[in-house]
């Protein structure tokens, strides 16, 4: 009775090699947007187009791309950290207070000014490994830890200034944040270096992979011999230890720490992080995508500030601007957001 | 009123360029339960959704007792006309039964919530289709049973008289299996109509009277299940004659070399287990889900922790509750559900397939060569290394988590229900897979109450409480080791 059937339906695969350039097309889809920006800031500013203003694009957006990268990482492992905002601020200004004297708004403690920086990146460790104890270790809900962590750290960073900026920064920051290196502030080729190697290890080192593993299925990566919970805290302690080199970059650019320093910054951050193509549910997106979410952002802040947008307006216009890049990533891209 | 509760004519459905239903078509007598069966692809997912209204088709009618169905849009109209129990559950887990059997009718037509009332007619729905469940009770805090017969309780309700069960059987037991069909038994006394989807053919010809086959999306033959032989069953459904081929591996060679030693092993659900594997032979755990097998095998693989007792490879202690150090010693693994434990859906299959033995540096070009070897190796119908997983059919998925297990070439496999929710000729390979293995000389533990994975084993162990209970040689009976799988070997030797 089932001689008569007919040969079983095939439909040729698609071929490998288109496969492979429409997952690429995907990555660059941002792209053709930042070049119409680019030909739309030139048309309305004449002076947009200057290397001087390009410089300037960059290097207002490095602080913010580090921000990105971190919470990138995070968001692909399969978490969140909203502290990284409120890190920025406290680890300078910590570090700064315990060199300086009380006459300058110090503790008073008197280290010696070599160790700032070094000092930075170790409070960076400590509030990531924090964050992953809590969360990985005692159970609690990473939303609401790194909230909190937010609030505190903010919090003892105004105890510790008494809501003063400090102004007394020393050489080292000064120097990161105000030198050029081949023509590029150092600050931009920081950047440069450290979406370099993220994209590099995210590809092709297997720590780097099993992030996505993690953030796509977290039981399935355990089952594969991935260690989830050492993975998920090394990410959280490198996204801290990034938002304190962008702490450390915005206090040199400035030339002091205000007490709101990164303050209002984690929205940017999301936003970046989601018009680059980062699932907020974890496990997709890649470091790529996300830098050219900050460009995106950045070039758009640009082209307000040059067409003079009042003081008043900008901050609803760059709300709404956001919202619309997240519409024009949502169709340029063809996938909804998560 | 129409001697069939529901008749598809003519239904093709393309998506892309898979053509998913080719011009078929089924016809579901009123008060019958009829079965539809198939391969992974077959298009019966398809159907499915095109018979509930969540896909339209590109042609092709679909009409229920005589009328035509409703427009798609109405998804009021058509609940009233079909009801489907899917795979994965339609309820809301933080919710009361109560609330989930009037989901979105909570006020019961009055505007407002009367939480008592809505208790009441709970409670009374219930009743009616004797489901012994609070309706207090929180969803997600039932058994998977309990929560299916929830589901088909708020199918009745909504006043469907035809309703689709999607794979009922798959996370059941096999006393829950019983019950479920003694209940649909009843049910279909009272006049309800069946579509039942399984890929157990057993239960086709345990509750069906009437069964289609569905091969590469065309449909194949509708006969009643009275005139077709398990062998033109599975005929039909593979387009090769035979019934299943499944490797005996009576003719492997055994050695005495042993590879694993279980010694006195301890942990949730299981005490005091011990086992010796030797080269070459492959070990059966078979019991009831509750049974601790499953956590034993996860035990060993280091998913779990152990109380008490060592687990060794080659004479080495192997450190327990710790995956890469499992790994590492020669331990490979088929978790017990691929959705879950298995894959990562949306990563490539070079990915999932390397993922457990990738070296510090991953070549996208090595690892997909080394995907397209485990395409060619295990027989996974797939576009490219580069293709989703998430876009594989269930048995080919399963390939990709057969194919990392083992990518590390282990010496001892712990396969945890390797067949599960997978179609005759993926089974078929699978097994394959595990006895061509044993003969290049591992030790294999498959854990399955599936016959027919079991038969690829030199021995099978019962499981019973956490405890072993029974040993069988080769050669057992079938209902031997069903008796004893469910506990009722002592009376049914006293019954003889």
């Amino acid at each position: 009775m089932t001689k008569a059937m007919t040969p079983p339906v095939r439909t040729p695969p698609p071929p490998a090699k288109q496969r492979f350039r429409l997952a690429r097309y995907q990555d660059l889809a941002l792209v053709p947007v930042i070049l119409i920006l680019l030909v739309i800031g030139a048309v309305l500013s004449p002076i947009f187009l200057t290397p001087a203003n390009l410089i300037a694009v960059l290097t207002q957006q490095s602080e913010l791309s580090l921000l990105v990268l971190g919470q990138a990482m995070i968001l692909i492992v399969g978490r969140m950290d909203l502290s990284l905002e409120s890190t920025v601020g406290l680890a300078p200004a910590l570090a700064v207070a315990l060199i300086i004297p009380a006459s300058a708004g110090g503790l008073d403690v008197g280290l010696a000014a070599w160790l700032a920086l070094p000092l930075c990146l170790l409070i960076g460790v400590v509030v990531g490994g924090v964050n992953g104890f809590l969360i990985l270790k005692v159970g609690l809900s990473g939303f609401m830890v790194t909230l909190g962590m937010l609030t505190l750290l903010r919090g003892l960073q105004l105890a510790i200034t008494e809501g003063k900026s400090l102004i007394d920064v020393p050489e080292s920051f000064l120097y990161l944040g105000s030198t050029t290196w081949l023509g590029l502030p150092a600050a931009v080729w920081i950047c440069v270096v450290c979406y370099a190697v993220g994209i590099f290890v995210l590809k092709y080192l297997r720590a780097g992979r099993s992030l996505y593993a993690i953030g796509g299925n977290s039981e399935a990566a355990r089952a594969a011999g991935i260690r989830v919970d050492r993975v998920v805290w090394t990410v959280l302690v490198i996204g801290s230890v990034l938002a304190v080199v962008a702490g450390i970059l915005m206090t040199g650019r400035l030339g002091s720490v205000a007490a709101t320093q990164g303050e209002g910054m984690i929205f940017q951050v999301f936003a970046a992080a989601v018009i680059g193509g980062i699932s907020l549910q974890g496990g997709k997106g890649t470091l790529f995508g996300a830098l050219s979410g900050v460009l995106m952002l950045g070039l758009v802040e640009q082209i307000l500030r040059l067409q003079g947008v009042s003081g008043f307006y900008i901050q609803a216009s760059y709300g709404a601007v956001i919202i619309l890049a997240l519409v024009v990533t949502r169709f340029a891209t063809g996938q909804k957001q998560e | 009123m129409s001697e069939y509760a529901a008749v598809a004519r003519g239904v093709t459905k393309r998506f892309g360029q898979t053509l998913a239903l080719d011009d078929v078509g089924i016809e579901i007598r009123a008060g019958e339960s009829h079965a539809l069966v198939g391969r992974n692809g077959a298009g019966k997912s398809t159907l499915v959704s095109v018979l509930t209204g969540m896909q339209v088709p590109d042609a092709g009618e679909v009409s229920f007792f005589g009328e035509p169905a409703p427009p798609v849009a109405d998804r009021a109209a058509w609940r009233r006309h079909v009801a489907c129990v899917y795979q994965k559950s339609t309820v809301v887990p933080e919710l009361s039964v109560a609330e989930n059997l009037f989901i979105n009718r909570q006020d019961l037509g009055g505007g407002l919530i009367s939480w008592r009332k809505l208790r009441r007619e709970a409670s009374s729905l219930l009743e009616t289709y004797d489901v012994a469940v609070s309706p207090d009770e929180l969803v997600s805090a039932l058994t998977v049973e309990q929560r299916q017969l929830v589901e088909i309780a708020r199918a009745l309700s909504i006043g469907s008289r035809f309703v689709i069960l999607d794979e009922p059987t798959a996370q059941l037991d096999g006393p829950a299996i019983e019950r479920l069909f003694d209940r649909l038994r009843s049910l279909q006394d009272k006049g309800v109509t069946f579509l039942f989807i399984s890929h157990h053919l057993q239960e086709v010809y345990e509750v069906c009277q009437t069964v289609t086959v569905y091969r590469d999306a065309r449909h194949v033959v509708t006969a009643p299940v009275a005139e077709m032989s398990k062998p033109g069953l599975i005929e039909a459904m593979t387009g090769e004659a035979g019934g299943l081929n499944v490797p005996g591996g009576d003719d492997r060679p055994s050695s005495g070399e042993e590879v694993l030693r279980v010694s006195s092993l301890s942990g949730e659900h299981f005490s005091d287990v011990s086992l010796l594997v030797t080269r070459g032979e492959v070990i059966g755990l078979a019991g009831s889900a509750s049974s601790g097998k499953h956590e034993f095998a996860e035990t060993v693989y280091g998913l779990r922790r152990p109380s008490l007792g060592t687990i060794s490879v080659d004479g080495s202690a192997v450190r327990g509750g710790d995956v890469p150090a499992a790994l590492k010693a020669g331990i490979g693994c088929v978790p017990r559900d691929r959705h879950q434990q298995g894959l990562v859906l949306d990563l490539s299959i070079a990915e999932n397939a390397t993922m457990s033995t990738a070296g510090s540096f991953v070549w996208p070009s090595a690892q997909r060569s080394a995907g397209r070897a485990a395409i060619a190796a295990y027989d996974v119908k797939a576009a490219g290394p580069d293709q989703p997983v998430s876009d594989l059919s269930g048995g080919n998925q399963q390939k990709v988590v057969m194919a990392r297990a083992l990518a590390g070439d282990p010496s001892v496999l712990v396969l945890i229900n390797p067949t599960a929710g997978v179609d005759v000729k993926s089974k078929e390979s699978l097994l394959g897979v595990v006895d061509a293995q044993a003969r290049r000389g591992k030790a294999a533990i498959v854990v399955s109450d599936e016959l027919d994975d079991l038969r690829v084993c030199d021995r099978v162990l019962v499981l019973f409480h956490g405890r072993v209970v029974r040993e069988f040689d080769r050669g057992w009976r079938d209902q031997d080791l069903i008796a004893a799988i469910e506990g009722i070997a002592g009376e049914m030797d006293a019954g003889q």
